[in-house]
């Protein structure tokens, strides 16, 4: 049995912070997709946080793709911190960061691409 | 001590998630042989994504298959091979492509088998009568990519 990803979003000034808690796999659309397509109208940067996400894998980036696609539809910006070193390099052989900035922490994350 | 060859197998139900007890049990091989940690990330991701290959594409999550994990390590490498009851692979390594991906023109999945290449020294997958398997080997002494 997988346990279920949980996602914490808080919103502040058009900034959306989704906190990833779990393993993010492909069981994990709700926590992923589901809350992404539940943020306001108004929500202009997207912040996702790494940081409680112990195992991520090619599905589970998959997904993080499908948000960066819908986001990009939206011209709101994706900021990611929190990753460990491993998936940063991960993120980045895969060209993730073509289409999201990667910060070591959440200020940077809030203040990147601002 | 022995000098050969020591071999650790692992017999996994075709459920995902599984996938994560052949990923730790590698790391915890490769720890006992000196790996650096960032190595043994490295290796963690090729066995997972080699495992979900098996249990999705190979043995189509059907847990009465089993897909059977072999981890021999020797002075010098570790080898895992992941072996399941599907045809195995017959297609080149898909690099992924983010700007297809993010345009709609190609699916954001199908990564994983340009993971696995790109994280360890040398990837095989090899067909036999009565399944197939993929076999890793990650080096001691990391001699730069040699390609599969």
């Amino acid at each position: 049995m997988v346990a279920p990803t949980k996602t914490k979003v808080e919103q502040n000034d058009g900034v959306a912070v989704m906190r990833f808690e779990g393993d993010i796999t492909s069981a994990s659309e709700d926590a992923v997709l589901g809350k992404y397509q539940k943020l306001p109208e108004n929500t202009s940067k997207v912040v996702l946080d790494f940081s409680k996400v112990p195992y991520l894998n090619s599905s589970g980036i998959a997904l993080v793709i499908q948000l960066m696609i819908a986001a990009n539809k939206s011209s709101r910006t994706v900021a990611c911190f929190g990753l460990s070193a491993h998936f940063v390099k991960v993120f980045k052989m895969l060209g993730l960061a073509k289409y999201t900035t990667i910060s070591d922490n959440e200020s940077a994350a809030r203040a990147a691409g601002a | 001590m022995k000098d050969g060859p020591i071999t650790t197998e692992l017999r996994l139900p075709s459920r995902l998630g599984f996938e994560k007890v052949a990923m730790s049990t590698a790391a915890t091989v490769a720890e006992l042989m000196g790996f650096s940690q960032d190595r043994i990330e490295d290796l963690k991701t090729a066995v997972a994504e080699s495992c979900i290959n098996a249990i999705e594409h190979g043995n189509h999550l059907d847990e009465e298959l089993s897909v059977v994990v072999t981890l021999t390590m020797d002075s010098k490498a570790l080898e895992v091979c992941v072996r399941d009851h599907g045809p195995g692979v017959h297609q080149e390594v898909h690099v992924p492509d983010i700007d297809r991906k993010m345009h709609g023109e190609e699916s954001a999945r199908g990564m994983g088998m340009f993971l696995i290449q790109a994280l360890v020294d040398e990837v095989e997958y090899v067909s036999e009568q009565a399944g197939s398997y993929a076999r890793l080997v990650i080096r001691l002494k990391a001699e730069g990519a040699q390609g599969a």
